[in-house]
């Protein structure tokens, strides 16, 4: 199968992906109990703002009236504007979707920092002491509650050392190195849940591939152990956990949403929570679409790579 | 350039970097705001840096009397039908355009009309307002409005730039232009709000802060640890399970004020298939009976908030300081419920998932169980009890009103019979007469008289129980300087130094 053919083929799953995507996240939403006019009616609830409001929003109209309403402004490029506070979602998304971006790539930084090399001393040193401790810091990273570890974190950081700021965010575009010292700790709160997962994914693969045929073959020529496990056992190990990173790092785009809160960062995550409270349905939408694009396409980028180097699956 | 002059420039820019950053004050707030807009701001949040940049009329005073700010006083004529207002002369707004009586025509005028507007149905009363000469507003009523002086020291009494209002129009809260001591720079959504001191503001020479930055942290733990680590010089709605911790901290300050509103049970009396079940005003009763307020404050809230069952707290002049708290009555309680032929009663309770409701509820209903009766604590989110309420799917619902300063902005929309958040549909004719009338006298005395009056059917009727008053609790660091807290729990930086 060539890679264009590959290419072709997963190009043509994603719309109709994407369409099922915002089918079921604006069904979902409009079964979630609670009048959104209501809640956006202010403490006393005048029957003449609410009314108002359901006909200026078109919650009065059947439901799938307004979906497609909403489908036909968004291929249109007009995803509407936040019912609470009318900044159009695309500002928004445009807004929090760099911060979230940003909180990812350090994340996954640390997460591949830590976890690689931690799967590889689980798999090398399996039956010794310090195999079972890499083990136990990768469980401990997928175990401890984010919720936790963060105010942990601010307590000793922040409130006892005052090393680190305890919240907020800086664009980098305005103080870089404020940008970055505000990124240590939620970068290190959500990349060590991430770093637990690829330490066991890395363990595994390594173990698969150090006990192969060909690396028997390059021990028995007398390459040493670190070449071994260097040059020839890694390169293969890594292929699944490029694939699983990329996943990871999907999910961390869909929005931190605990360390968001915690640290105050204005991403994806925070701005979804308070939208499905205010059932801010327009910024559900456009949320969970784009976020349901971007996890699609790096997959698709995963699959592609995946194809690229492994020629096994060129047929 | 020499070493020396490198390093004596070095430390001037820290110097006065460390003079620029202190004059920045740093709030944390409990949430992001809606609408940056008065006529259209429904939340708390936006309430509160509301009042930061835009002026109103007329303010309270920590003991809640109505004074001017931008007005400098009122009158009533015409048999108590028209509110004359004198403003200051020469008010600007921080856009420079003038702030005069046509303004506040403009103001009043688009409260009023503008589609969607939440202030219209607290200027409901209000027939024409008429710009007399530069200084004086004629505000004509069909009857006539105590509450009009309370309503106007909030957000209807906010005025905004006429020039900046036409051109934004239902976005004036994307760059909206007021007359208070501060004046808007930017806002990042969920992130910052950044305000810089208004030059034009009439009491400018008042105003030491030069910058205010508000960043809304939902956690209350997270708030209190961003105000230890000086990210913070103020925080607001501290909770009460941290104030202990914050009297204890030497870098920290606590200021408290009595909260104007209430926390309640409202009954399901007449909405709905529903509205049978507690019908019966001894069922009610016996639920009132049932409760230990005193217990109650005690164990959910560590004694920081103050038991009570009237709809206005003891910092209002209507509070009835002859009524006591009522005591806790099992046996008659019982009595009540075998006499009206239910003594073993079971409904169900909306509460919110928050932690300031779930424990009290639980507390509630230990204490119900005593009396034989059997509550349901049924965990329903903010938005969804609403609804239930609204449509009357409800027995009984948990809930807290924030209060207003004039008593009828606790009171009207819960017992009038086409009250706003009359869920109960509870409807007494004398109630409602009661209620108007009180509306109608402008002399406290005679309101209170009225009120009187109301309070007893509140606390006799119980289509709501009152269960406690809140404290308002804004801790700040020990540099702030000059912070009063006022029972609306807004942050007013006028005379407050760093």
């Amino acid at each position: 199968m060539n890679l264009l053919f590959f290419t072709l083929r997963r190009v043509g799953i994603i719309l109709p992906t994407l369409l099922l995507v915002s089918v079921m996240v604006f069904l979902l939403q409009h079964l979630l109990p609670g009048d959104p006019a209501i809640a956006l009616s202010g403490d006393e609830h005048d029957p003449a703002v609410v009314e108002h409001l359901r006909e200026k929003y078109g919650f009065n109209r059947p439901v799938l009236v307004q979906y497609g309403m909403w489908l036909g402004g968004v291929l249109q490029g007009d995803f509407g504007s936040s019912y609470r506070n009318k900044i159009t979602v695309l500002e928004l998304i445009a807004t929090k979707l760099p911060v979230t971006l940003e909180l990812a790539i350090f994340s996954m930084l640390i997460a591949l920092a830590i976890g690689v090399p931690l799967g590889i001393i689980a798999a090398t040193r399996k039956d010794s002491p310090i195999g079972l401790i890499a083990n136990l810091i990768a469980l401990s990273g997928i175990s401890l509650p984010h919720f936790w570890l963060g105010i942990m974190m601010i307590l000793i950081f922040s409130v006892n050392l005052g090393w680190l700021p305890s919240s907020g965010f800086v664009p980098i575009t305005e103080d870089w190195k404020q940008n970055l010292t505000s990124l240590i700790m939620p970068s290190f709160v959500l990349g060590s849940g991430v770093a637990g997962v690829i330490t066991r994914h890395t363990r595994g693969a390594m173990l698969q591939v150090l006990s192969s045929d060909y690396v028997r073959t390059a021990r028995a020529k007398g390459l040493t152990e670190r070449v071994v496990v260097n040059k020839h056992a890694l390169r293969n190990a890594l292929m699944p956990v490029i694939t699983l990173s990329t996943i990871e790092f999907g999910r961390l785009l869909s929005g931190a949403v605990l360390t968001e809160q915690i640290f105050s960062i204005p991403g994806f995550g925070k701005l979804i929570v308070d939208a499905v409270f205010n059932r801010d349905y327009q910024v559900i939408q456009g949320v969970v679409l784009v976020a349901a694009t971007l996890y699609i396409l790096l997959n698709f980028v995963a699959d592609i790579l995946y194809y690229a180097v492994n020629p096994r699956l060129r047929g | 350039m020499s070493l020396r002059r490198v390093f004596f420039g070095a430390c001037l820019s820290i110097l006065f970097g460390q003079a620029a950053m202190a004059q920045t004050m740093r709030v944390g707030i409990n949430d992001d705001p809606d609408q940056l807009d008065p006529a259209l701001s429904r939340a708390f949040s936006a309430r509160l840096v509301l009042s930061t940049f835009c002026g109103k009329l007329f303010d309270i005073t920590p003991d809640l009397r109505v004074v001017p700010q931008l007005a400098t006083g009122f009158e009533w004529t015409n048999d108590n039908k028209t509110m004359v207002i004198k403003l200051r002369p020469g008010l600007k707004f921080d856009d420079g355009e003038p702030l005069d009586a046509e303004a506040v025509k403009y103001n009043f005028d688009r409260n009023i009309n503008l589609p969607g507007s939440l202030r219209k149905s607290e200027l409901l009363g209000v027939t024409t307002v008429d710009a007399v000469d530069p200084v004086t507003v004629h505000v004509n009523l069909k009857e006539p409005q105590a509450p009009l002086p309370s309503v106007l020291a909030d957000r209807a009494g906010m005025m905004i730039s006429p020039k900046a209002g036409k051109a934004l129009g239902q976005n004036f809260g994307s760059g909206p232009s007021c007359a208070g001591p501060f004046k808007f720079v930017s806002r990042v959504a969920q992130a910052r709000i950044i305000f810089e001191k208004n030059p034009n503001y009439f009491e400018a020479d008042k105003v030491s802060i030069q910058r205010v930055e508000f960043t809304p942290v939902i956690d209350t733990t997270v708030r209190l640890a961003n105000l230890q680590s000086g990210q913070f010089d103020l925080i607001e709605r501290v909770s009460p399970t941290d104030v202990e911790q914050i009297k204890k901290d030497s870098r920290l300050k606590l200021t408290v004020a009595p909260d104007l509103g209430f926390a309640y049970l409202q009954f399901n009396v007449n909405n709905g298939p529903r509205g049978k079940l507690l019908a019966d005003p001894r069922l009610r009763e016996a639920i009132d009976l049932s409760i230990d307020r005193e217990a109650l404050v005690k164990v959910a809230f560590q004694n920081t908030f103050i038991a009570g069952n009237q709809f206005v707290g003891p910092a209002s002049y209507y509070f009835m300081k002859d009524v006591p708290v009522p005591k806790r009555d099992v046996a008659k309680a019982r009595a009540l419920l075998k006499e009206a032929g239910v003594p073993n009663l079971s409904f169900k309770l909306i509460v919110r998932p928050d932690r300031d409701f779930q424990v009290p509820a639980q507390v509630i209903q230990a204490m119900l169980k005593e009396s034989g009766i059997d509550m349901i604590v049924d965990t329903q989110e903010n938005v969804t009890g609403l609804n239930n309420g609204a449509k009357g799917d409800f027995d009984a619902l948990f809930s807290f009103w924030s209060g207003r300063v004039d008593p009828d902005g606790n009171i009207g929309h819960y017992m009038l019979c086409d009250g706003s958040a009359n869920s109960s549909k509870y409807c007494d004719p004398e109630a409602d007469k009661l209620l108007v009338q009180a509306r109608q006298k402008v002399e406290p005395a005679d309101r209170k008289a009225f009120y009187d009056q109301i309070g007893r059917k509140f606390m006799k009727d119980r289509p709501l129980i009152s269960l406690w008053y809140r404290q308002l609790f804004i801790a700040h660091t020990a540099k702030v300087q000059g912070f009063v807290a006022y029972p609306d729990g807004l942050v007013r930086l006028v005379g407050v130094k760093m």
